[in-house]
């Protein structure tokens, strides 16, 4: 284990910013923490999560494919995707971290999702554990310790210094390119017990998910309380696009007027159009669009995934949801364990 | 810091259903936390009791709501209004966008709602209770307690109320208010007074927050399109991504001009912004620029008024001389 | 190597009853007026509504003008109107959003002006192209 004071932080920016670019959460004018490139003068959030979950870096939210130019008869097709450069993502939470694990099912399992792969090779996450959850955490239930939060590099911060440690082998490059001082781990353990001891506090710890994982599908998908809980939802898509494991999308062809622009940007299952096919709809009313989200991270998931939930409790959508309707209220209510 | 209590809104409900008039109520139903109400319809007395609350949270506007319960609805359905939901309640009946006759509207006065956010952003994370009232009491997991202004954290659209009048009603509950002096276009004439260049700079920043969630069109009681042309492949202008710059201003200046003339100012829309874009800049320049180039207007000020643009008179202002006197 | 003289891309928005023919009498009494307007017919000014107007930028255009019959003679007798109106207040939330007032007009042109036609898109080309490419409502997937 490495350390660094506290005061060094932003030389140790610095040397990671040298040659590659390093995104930090840095609270915007509106004081919400936001993934930013760093450079001299971006100070980093005291937020303990960032607006947006930081899916972006590695899926982001709308992203050019191909490109086709069509010339007489003959129709071209260009790969028109930047190359990837080498990021570090800094201050990634331990629930955030999980999230990519859970996208890794998604696009790195045949078909092989190459966009995602070629930006996944190239990121390093530094991860940050938590210090101070908040009353809408609820990682615990998906089994995630917001003490060790995982990553390439796992970074814990106390009073006066950063200590780092590395996890793989991209993450021990980097650490030991930074040249930082070795030390002892007394000061984390102190800090994760501090923090254990709060998270055992938090309003939503006892939230299990016992009723949930695969094979529920014909015991949950009938109940009757699917229809109250989506009673008032506007079907908007604000919880799937600050989720972090929302992983829908929508390709789509742009005419640009002088060629055909291929692209991807994220769905959402609240939608009226999600998965509209040839017939049709699949789901025609609100009711089935909300049960889908609920569905597809508690049951459909864990089922084709080994038992892992499509949910890492970060919270986002309880605090963004224009109606205060969200997956624990879901939970609560579907599960039983009210 | 609401003036009227739960308990007689429930009572109200309560007797309502009991006695036959309304089969359903429209409200506000506790959450997980102290802040997290949800809009439900209640359809038993015992849910009300148990469930139904009313305090400095219930921002949300019902209004929109009854554009699709109406048409379920076996009976008539009890709506709570502020002053504020009264106006867009005018203004979907004056869009014929549900039958009247199948609500019992009953208006109910208000202090002016309290934002979250506002509040987290004096206590930090971690409130484990908040008591409402005149002063706000917060508690924290880490044992802070803290005492905040309710006046100091209002919604940005109750700290410039246009008016505590209610505009349509079967029943009012409590004391009538009236229309106010209203501060609200202040800010846009702030913006107005920028030059094109910081304008430019200001929208740009903020309209790049925009993640295309659609919430303030989905709150909006006067976007009620069965079929949103931004939803629509065959518009040519659908679009589910901010793409990229053009798309985030095409997106909002459309929408905003589509509820021009219609938007009474609710202020749902930036009040659900996950992104915190201040939406309701855009539609009240339309609604200052229509009180200065056709005389003042209030949507849903009276049900049947004839909405600024599906009207004229032979003697309006030319685009051409929309400018003049406005400086730079 | 020689510049190519920037020249700007205008859409004008002409009603058919009014200024299309207006443009027409311009071409038979052989007044210039800028090649790089593109004229698109529509039957009544108040066709036109604001995303015309933005998808005009979008794919290109430097500035957007709408021409219709003056304010009484509409040929639906109440169309220009609200057209009127409809611009005053989009130009205006253009305006707002810091995007250049030059860049849209809107000019009331009969079939007999035959000569303010030319002299409107005259001017107004040399409005815009004093201002330069259209940077602001631009989609940079559009341009060539």
């Amino acid at each position: 284990m490495f350390k660094c004071s506290v005061n060094e932080i932003y030389n140790v920016f610095a040397k990671i910013a040298d040659g590659k670019k390093l995104y930090v959460p840095a609270d915007n004018k509106d004081g919400n923490a936001v993934y930013t490139e760093w450079a001299e003068g971006v100070e980093l959030s005291n937020a303990l999560n960032t607006a947006k979950s930081p899916k972006d870096f590695f899926f982001p939210q709308f992203e050019n494919l191909m490109e086709f130019k069509v010339e007489g008869k003959s129709i071209e097709v260009n790969d028109i995707r930047e190359a990837s450069e080498d990021f570090v993502v800094f201050g990634v939470r331990a629930c955030d971290v999980k999230s990519f694990e859970i996208l890794d099912r998604v696009f790195l399992v045949e078909p092989f999702d190459s966009y995602y792969a070629s930006r996944r090779e190239h990121g390093v996450i530094i991860s940050m554990a938590c210090t101070r959850p908040t009353e809408t955490c609820f990682c615990t239930t998906f089994g995630i310790d917001c003490t060790n939060p995982g990553g390439d590099i796992a970074v814990w911060k106390t009073e006066d210094a950063y200590y780092w440690q590395a996890n793989t082998e991209k993450g021990e490059k980097l650490l030991a390119a930074l040249e930082l001082e070795g030390c002892g781990e007394d000061a984390v353990n102190e800090q994760k017990e501090k923090t254990a001891k709060v998270m055992s506090k938090l309003p939503l710890a006892g939230l299990t998910t016992d009723s949930f994982g695969g094979g529920k599908t014909m015991e949950l998908f009938n109940r009757p309380e699917w229809k109250t809980l989506s009673e008032s939802c506007l079907g908007c898509g604000t919880c799937t696009f600050v989720c972090p494991t929302c992983q829908c999308y929508d390709v789509k062809d742009y005419n640009t007027g002088n060629g055909i622009l291929r692209f991807r940007c994220w769905d959402s299952c609240m939608y009226s159009d999600f998965t509209k096919m040839a017939h049709g709809n699949n789901r025609l009313s609100q009711v089935e669009r909300f049960r889908q989200r609920f569905m597809h991270k508690l049951v459909y998931f864990p089922e084709n995934n080994e038992g892992i939930f499509g949910c890492v409790g970060c919270g986002r959508c309880l605090a963004k949801c224009p109606i205060s309707m969200n997956i624990v209220k879901v939970m609560k209510t579907i599960g039983g364990n009210d | 810091m609401q003036k009227i209590n739960r308990n007689v809104l429930v009572e109200k409900a309560v007797s309502l259903l009991e006695n036959g008039t309304v089969c359903c109520v429209l409200g506000w139903k506790k959450g997980e936390f102290d802040y997290d109400i949800t809009p439900a319809v209640f359809t038993t007395k015992e849910d009300i009791e148990a469930n139904f609350v009313f305090d400095d949270f219930c921002g949300a506007n019902f209004s929109k709501y009854l554009v699709q319960k109406t048409r379920k609805a076996e009976g008539k359905i009890l709506v709570f209004l502020k002053s504020c939901d009264t106006y867009s309640f005018n203004q979907l009946l004056t869009e014929h966008r549900f039958d009247r006759e199948k609500v019992y509207a009953v208006g109910i006065p208000c202090e002016g709602m309290v934002d979250i956010n506002k509040i987290r952003a004096i206590s930090g994370e971690g409130i484990s209770s908040v008591e409402c009232g005149e002063k706000i009491t917060v508690n924290t997991i880490y044992d802070e307690k803290f005492e905040i202004n309710a006046s100091d954290v209002l919604l940005e659209r109750c700290e410039s109320c246009k008016s505590k009048l209610h505009v349509a009603y079967d029943e009012l509950i409590g004391e009538e208010g009236e229309v106010l002096e209203s501060n609200r276009f202040d800010e846009v004439a702030k913006l107005e007074a920028m030059t094109p260049d910081e304008r430019f700079a200001f929208w740009q920043s903020e309209l790049s927050k925009c993640i295309r969630c659609n919430a303030c069109r989905d709150v909006c009681p006067a976007c009620t399109c069965e079929k949103c042309v931004f939803d629509n492949p065959k518009s040519g202008v659908e679009n589910k991504a901010p793409a990229n710059e053009f798309e985030e201003k095409m997106f909002h200046i459309i929408r905003a001009f589509h509820v021009a003339g219609r938007c009474t100012d609710c202020g749902e829309c930036s009040r659900v912004c996950p992104q915190h874009i201040p939406l309701h800049l855009l539609n009240r320049k339309f609604i200052k620029d229509i009180n200065e180039f056709y005389g003042d207007y209030q949507a849903g000020a009276e049900v049947g008024s004839r909405a600024p643009l599906a009207n004229y008179t032979t003697g309006d202002i030319e685009p051409s001389e929309v400018f003049d006197g406005r400086g730079e | 190597m020689q510049v190519k003289e920037y020249k700007p891309l205008i859409v004008a928005f002409c009603c058919n009853w009014c200024s299309y023919a207006g443009a027409d009498l311009a071409g038979n009494n052989r007044l210039n007026y800028p090649a790089d307007v593109k004229i698109i017919r529509v039957p009544c000014s108040c066709r036109v509504n604001p995303t015309f107007v933005l998808r005009a930028f979008q794919r290109g255009a430097d500035g957007v003008i709408l021409c219709g019959c003056h304010p009484g003679d509409c040929h639906y007798t109440s169309g220009n109107y609200y057209t009127r109106r409809r611009m005053a207040l989009l130009f205006s939330m253009l305006d707002y959003l810091g995007i250049e007032r030059e860049r849209t007009r809107v000019e009331w042109v009969s079939a007999a002006e035959g000569a303010k036609f030319a002299a409107t898109m005259n001017d107004f080309a040399e409005k815009v192209a004093a201002l330069g490419e259209n940077k602001r409502l631009e989609d940079l997937r559009c341009k060539k």
